[in-house]
């Protein structure tokens, strides 16, 4: 469960393959103010790791990354920085 | 009571989907049981395929459209050409631009395809040219006729789109085609993508990279443009890179149909559907196939073709009182040029990682007999 963090925005991906969840991310990145934390859901096992790579470069923060075993997915928890 | 069969799109899903009902249900439009009806605003078809080959000056804009009055049995399904500005799935009611009276419909299937939002970029409409459309494309034929030297970038910024073998195809023809006129020495060539490689699908990225390594056009991943500086010719990205450009040439943004968004079918204008079914989640009785369809899978002609068979067949059963069998397992099939006179071929179905064949003359053929038979694809003659 995701008790660490309070997501201000969620992003659903789940039953999305590669490169769904990342892009979604994105876009959802691009319109939002620095200081967001994002859940991304994914079913995505690749984006677990994926993600946390490019929000390395794109300069934001993975805060943490949750994996719901039973439900079969994966929350990532990013915040933004500009 | 006759059964109001409306498909809204007369692209390629909404021609193969007309076509196999009229076809399947002859018996039934003669008996007044069943009506098909197709809605297009425009009177043509423009077969957009062949974008890639008009910006090489290798077709022309005339060879890519149709009547779709040729192109559907007009003695067993009605045309009407018009745009339908409204969706009401309470009402089972389209509302249309030109007619007050709308439509009402009994089955409906969503077939808008896909829009382009170069807006979304900043300064990519004034910076950046593409051929994801017949004026893009033209455009873009004359500035590569007159480029002899400086730096080309094709930037893939939107992803979702249509055809995700296009950007990789066009850089593998453009360095061919200055290639073959003496002129690649002077010419840089340069491929963007949004994630960590050349393509979505693995296998197809793992290829495109390796040529793209021999043919001396450099790659530059995790590539999101943020911004587009015409005067300067700079692409600014959400990853802090800065990349310089004589020639643009932008995969844009795509968004689905606000009248999908509108009628709460699905966000971003993507109408939200059982991948297997094609049926709507967010409403009874109605259907979306091709780009406009959120599926796990490409946008390509390929699918609107294949989902429309399996909704011809579901909605042949549903009017016969019968249980829909049929279902759609995500088969995509795709050509993919390589130079200017070679392709691959890849297919595969939701899930698949798709085997990329070795490169040849025959399979660059078989893309151009291809195009030329699509519109007795289209008709549903073969
Ligand atoms: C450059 C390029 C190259 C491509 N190459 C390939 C390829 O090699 N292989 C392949 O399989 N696919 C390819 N594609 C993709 C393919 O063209 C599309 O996936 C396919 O056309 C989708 O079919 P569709 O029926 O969903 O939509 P479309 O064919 O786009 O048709 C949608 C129709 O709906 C109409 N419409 C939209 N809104 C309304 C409205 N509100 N009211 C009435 N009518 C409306 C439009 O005018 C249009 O006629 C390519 C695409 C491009 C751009």
């Amino acid at each position: 469960m995701s008790k660490s963090f309070q997501p201000d925005v969620t992003v659903d991906s789940r039953g999305a393959t590669c490169p769904g969840p990342l892009m979604d991310l994105i876009g959802k990145v691009k319109k939002l103010d620095a200081g967001t934390v994002i859940e991304l859901k994914t079913t995505d096992s690749s984006s677990s790791h994926d993600v946390p790579e490019w929000v390395a470069k794109a300069g934001h923060e993975t805060l943490d990354v949750v994996e719901h075993e039973d439900e079969g997915y994966w929350s990532v928890f990013i915040e933004t920085t500009k | 009571m006759t059964e109001r069969i409306v498909i809204v799109g007369g692209g390629t899903g909404g021609t193969v989907l007309t076509n196999r009902l009229t076809d399947e249900l002859a018996t039934e439009i003669e008996a007044g049981d069943v009506e098909v009806t197709l809605v297009n605003d425009t009177p043509e078809q423009t077969y957009k395929p062949a974008f890639l080959y008009v910006a090489f000056g290798k077709k022309t804009m005339h060879e890519a459209r149709r009547p779709l009055a040729d192109l559907v049995d007009l003695r067993h399904a009605t045309l009407v050409v018009d745009r339908v500005t409204g969706i009401d799935t309470e009402n089972k009611h389209l509302t249309l631009a030109k007619d007050d009276g709308g439509l009402d419909y009994d089955h409906l299937v969503l077939a808008m395809g896909a829009n382009l939002a170069p807006d979304e970029v900043p300064g990519l409409k004034e910076g950046g040219h593409h051929f994801y459309g017949p004026n893009g494309a033209e455009k873009l034929r004359d500035a590569l006729a007159g480029f002899t030297e400086g730096h080309i970038v094709l930037s893939v910024i939107g992803v979702p789109h249509m055809c995700p073998a296009a950007p990789v195809e066009f850089v593998l023809m453009a360095d061919a085609w200055f290639r073959e006129r003496g002129l690649r020495d002077q010419v840089e060539i340069t491929y963007t993508y949004p994630i960590m490689r050349a393509h979505g699908i693995k296998s197809i990225a793992e290829w495109a990279t390796e040529l793209f390594e021999e043919r001396d056009i450099n790659l530059e991943t995790f590539f999101n443009a943020e911004e587009v500086d015409p005067d300067a010719k700079v692409i600014t990205t959400m990853e802090g890179t800065e990349l310089d450009y004589d020639l643009l040439v932008a995969i844009p943004p795509h968004t689905g149909s606000d009248l999908v968004t509108d009628a709460g079918l699905g966000d971003d204008g993507w109408v939200e559907v059982d991948k297997n079914t094609l049926e709507a989640k967010n409403a009874d009785d109605v259907y979306a196939i091709g780009d406009v369809a959120e599926l796990p899978t490409s946008k390509a002609g390929s699918v609107a073709h294949y989902a429309a068979g399996t909704v011809a067949d579901r909605l042949a059963s549903r009017v016969r009182g019968l249980v829909p069998t049929e279902t759609f397992d995500g088969k995509t099939i795709c050509f993919i040029e390589s130079g200017m006179d070679e392709a691959t071929f890849v297919e595969f179905s939701y899930g698949d990682e798709p085997v990329v064949r070795e490169p040849s003359q025959l399979l660059h053929w078989s893309k151009l007999a291809y195009n030329e038979s699509y519109w007795l694809t289209a008709r549903g003659l073969i």
